[in-house]
């Protein structure tokens, strides 16, 4: 059975039904009524759970199976996360009640936000935005707020290396700042060179993920901090890659002014298809002030919400993910500060694995141990076979893993990246380098297999194309 | 406990197959002086069952009021068992983004439906697939119509205060400017938006039904702001729309609102949904992931991610919006919602919520000492003031299980905000005006 939800409607058929209205009397004049009633489908309960589960099993998600998208940290997803979200306590309270009502929530979001914070070495520390992105822009905003309220309307200028995620100019651009992309070195790194003679009077802040989106820490981290400190710019950190070092080094000792994370990443709350994620915010204290309203505050044993001093304002409505916080909060509380640091040490280990795996095989264009995730380069492949990164990538779903994030970072040509995270074995790492150098093989030997693939799939490659030049967005 | 399978032993057998001693030495980049020199200061490891007990006790510190007069954003509906136990999928919850189509047809699948039925509750012809929340979609509405011509935006006082507020935090971000439109009748005031309306003007959002209940005269602040050249953003409640004349009847531009009504529980606030639906001429300023319908090779239906030229990853800094992440599973929730409902049931729920607020409309009304603070039309929520103060009244409420309506004030006045949906019957609306009585008395 394929087909869309609205090609199984039959006229008259109910699925759910709410009890009849106890009050009649009232309707709503002509005047205020749409034309046509919105053509929803009509369908019976076993219609709608069969189309959706079915739908389902067209789904690839983490408990299928393998997932080393690279920049994603699709580690496994707890289940105890999930009940935690689910307690009535939790689902059943509205984001409006009186504050003594919802103290339970209040003190939930208080121990995470101070997990965080001891986690990134920042001093404070929002839930509100709901993504890494968002967390981009509200971090931004706070950073730009900070600079006007000294006065400093001048420095109009975010320095992003060439590496960075697209998020990370698309969001200063949001903020209204002129984006400087600065070159990195032929090992992946950022230039120091480059960054010297970009920093100035003008530079509000450096964007920078370390380890960065080739799989480097960036060990020239301190002189980064130090020459936009002293240009009188400020640090920020993208946590995307923040899975490779809890425990290990904090981006405030590094000396970032501001971090956002990525709750649906590092701390393995589920993506669910594209979201609900969460994005944090944490700062040092001379940003606090700026932090979007409002606040969680303790006093004598009483939670309390609060506007910051000179606060953004809202970016969202209410609190944040509420939800995915939770999740994220039980899932620290099962590791423990032992198991954080054993998550990212497990994480590094199971990428150097996998690389070492893969060494004699792939070129690597950044060598060496890598952190959390590495690169791999199939250019030479393309130009030997004609068999591309994205080739490989549909090989393997026929090999049965999912695909490695393909063409990023921008800076490699024919980019396959790799983050296997800690949460799979060696058996899984020893399958996945199989499949991988199965696929190359098979370039040289039959790149026509790998052209074609995936044929194992409910369908082949979509026409995108098509899709584009004649777009059906709906039905 | 940490979800590592590898157990010690293999994880050394893994390092010496490597040729490395330790899983220390791979961290060799990270300057020692830098480095943690002890562990962080966070509580021990919790087994499952320690943590669930920690946290059922912390939920259990928060009331759930078995009835609930308070909205203004946030809605407690019905939510179908069938709806719940489908987006629970794990298939669906545990999935990244579908950006490998060929094995993520079940989820693009989906996000074309929720398009569709977006689409099709508001008359509009493309939507996205969703953003964080509703005010998130106004603000990134009001961002995706500004040009280099006309840059401010224009926001009704009559609106959600949250989303005028987060409206403006984006605006303030982007060095734009927001001017807000005056309330007159707990409407907007057409005569003073006239006024403010210029060729700078990019857009006006206003909200339907608007943040008192009451449904704004849709059609004449559409001519008005058309005549300006500028454009308009409607932020709806996605029940009225069931029921009440489209964004797109109404001759607005874009559609967007709060998705949460649609099968999600209230959850202190999220996570909710976002969504945005504009007419063809703007198809390439929506931000945000879109679905399309396609073939492969073989001439099968296919769904892909489309239109990604409009989006961060290629424009990078020439993006209009920066959102990757989106609310995917919450879009999932509300088709699924959608479908659960059905053509007549949405239309029923609608319709409940309409005649159960108009009931406790006319019955607190007619409480001696409480008064409609408006006259206009409103849907199922309405504004009331009292001689009694709102604070001894949500105390008794409370000493009874009802959250009431929310305390608000409007033109220096202490009012009340009520919201009265399907899920409260009759029984619990005689028994909050019983209340309210002897609250009066």
């Amino acid at each position: 059975m394929s087909g869309l939800i609205f090609d199984k409607s039959k006229a008259g058929r109910r699925c759910a039904v709410i009890p009849s209205c106890d009050i009649t009397g009232y309707s709503i004049p002509a005047d205020y009524l749409r034309a046509e009633k919105a053509e929803l489908p009509e369908v019976a309960e076993v219609d709608l759970v069969r189309h959706y589960t079915n739908l389902s099993r067209k789904a690839y998600g983490v408990d299928n199976g393998f997932y080393p998208l690279g920049s994603c940290t699709m580690k496994y997803n707890p289940k105890i996360d999930e009940d935690a979200a689910e307690l009535r306590g939790f689902t059943d309270v509205h984001p409006l009640q009186p504050i003594n009502t919802v103290q339970g929530c209040l003190e939930a979001m208080d121990m995470l936000a101070g997990f965080l914070c001891e986690i990134t070495g920042m001093d404070a520390l929002t839930l509100q935005p709901a993504a890494g992105a968002h967390g981009e822009f509200t971090a931004l905003s706070l950073i730009k707020a900070y600079l006007t309220d000294r006065g400093e309307t001048g420095r109009t200028k975010l320095i992003v290396p060439d590496s960075a995620h697209g998020t990370n100019p698309a969001s200063a651009a949001m903020c209204g700042f002129t984006v400087v992309n600065i070159p990195s070195t032929p090992d992946g790194l950022v230039d120091i060179e480059a960054l010297k003679s970009a920093v100035g009077d003008d530079t509000a802040a450096l964007m920078l993920t370390n380890p960065n989106t080739v799989g480097k820490y960036d060990r020239n981290i301190e002189t980064f901090a130090k020459t936009v400190h002293d240009a009188g710019g400020l640090l920020y950190y993208d946590g995307a890659n923040l899975n490779a070092i809890m425990g290990i080094v904090r981006p405030g000792d590094m000396g970032f002014d501001a971090v956002h994370l990525n709750l649906h990443k590092t701390f393995a709350t589920p993506h669910g298809g594209g979201g609900p994620g969460s994005g944090p915010v944490g700062c040092k204290a001379r940003l606090a002030k700026y932090l979007p309203r409002p606040v969680v505050t303790k006093n004598d044993g009483t939670y309390s919400f609060e506007t910051p001093e000179k606060s953004v304002g809202m970016v969202k409505s209410f609190y944040g993910n509420f939800l995915v916080c939770i999740k994220a909060l039980a899932y620290i509380m099962t590791l423990g500060a032992e198991g954080i640091r054993e998550a990212s040490e497990n994480a590094v280990l199971n990428a150097n694995y996998l690389q070492e795996s893969l060494r004699d095989s792939f070129d690597i264009p950044f060598d060496g141990p890598c952190m959390h995730e590495f690169v791999l380069s199939l250019e030479r492949l393309k130009r030997e076979t004609g068999v591309t990164a994205s080739d490989i990538a549909k090989g393997l779903i026929d090999r049965g893993i999912h695909p490695p994030t393909m063409y990023f970072p921008l800076i490699v040509h024919e980019a396959l990246m790799l983050e296997p995270t800690e949460t799979e074995s060696r058996e899984t790492l020893d399958f996945a380098a199989t499949a991988l150098k199965d696929a190359l093989q098979a370039a040289y030997s039959d790149p026509d297999s790998l052209h074609r693939a995936p044929v194992t799939t409910p369908v082949g490659r979509p026409d995108e194309t098509a899709a584009v030049r004649n777009p059906i967005l709906k039905a | 406990m940490s979800y590592i399978p590898n157990t010690p032993e293999e994880r050394l057998a893994m390092l010496s197959a490597m040729g490395r001693s330790s899983i220390d030495e791979l961290f060799a980049d990270i300057p020692s002086g830098m480095r943690l020199k002890q562990e962080l200061n966070l509580p021990e490891a919790k087994t499952e069952f320690e943590v669930i007990d920690e946290l059922t006790r912390l939920s259990c510190k928060n009331t759930v009021f078995k009835t609930c007069f308070r909205g203004a954003g946030a809605y407690r509906h019905f939510i179908p068992s069938a709806v719940k136990r489908l987006a629970l999928r794990e298939e669906f919850v545990t999935a990244y983004t579908p950006y490998q189509a060929e094995m993520s047809q079940g989820v693009l699948q989906s996000i074309f439906e929720y398009q569709s039925m977006i689409c099709r509750l508001t008359g509009m012809d493309v939507s996205n697939a969703g953003v964080y929340d509703g005010a998130h979609a106004a603000a990134e509405a009001a961002a995706m119509f500004k040009d280099r011509k006309r840059s401010k935006t224009v926001v009704s006082a009559s609106v959600r205060p949250m989303v005028l507020e987060v409206i403006s935090t984006y605006c303030a971000s982007a060095g734009s400017e927001l001017v807000v439109a005056p309330v007159k009748d707990g409407v907007t005031d057409l005569d003073a938006l006239a006024g403010i309306l210029d060729g700078a003007t990019a857009s006006v959002y206003i909200e339907q039904p608007n943040y008192f209940g009451i449904v704004e005269d849709a059609e004449a602040i559409a001519r008005l702001v058309h005549s300006a050249g500028a454009k308009l953003i409607m932020g709806c409640e996605p029940i009225s729309l069931a029921l009440l004349k489209t964004p797109v009847e109404s001759g607005a531009d874009a559609a967007v609102g709060e998705g949460q009504p649609l099968g999600m529980p209230l959850s202190f606030g999220g996570p909710y949904l976002g969504f945005m639906a504009v007419n063809n001429a703007d198809m390439r300023k929506l931000p945000g992931r879109i679905v399309g319908k396609t073939t492969d090779s073989e001439g099968r239906d296919a769904y892909v991610l489309t239109l990604q030229a409009r989006e961060q990853h290629i424009r990078r800094e020439k993006a209009s919006s920066s959102i990757c992440s989106n609310e995917a599973l919450c879009a999932l929730t509300a088709v699924i919602y959608c479908a659960a409902m059905g053509k007549e049931g949405l239309r029923e729920v609608a319709g409940q919520c309409f005649s159960k607020a108009h009931y406790a409309a006319e019955q607190i009304s007619s409480i001696s000492g409480f008064q409609l603070i408006y006259d206009g039309f409103f849907f199922n929520e309405f504004v009331t003031k009292s001689s009694v103060s709102p604070s001894i009244i949500m105390k008794k409420l409370e000493e009874n299980g009802i959250l009431g309506g929310l305390p608000v004030k409007v033109d220096g006045e202490d009012c009340i905000l009520w919201c009265v949906t399907e899920v409260n019957t009759k029984d619990e609306i005689d028994m909050l005006v019983n209340i309210l009585k002897g609250a009066a008395a």
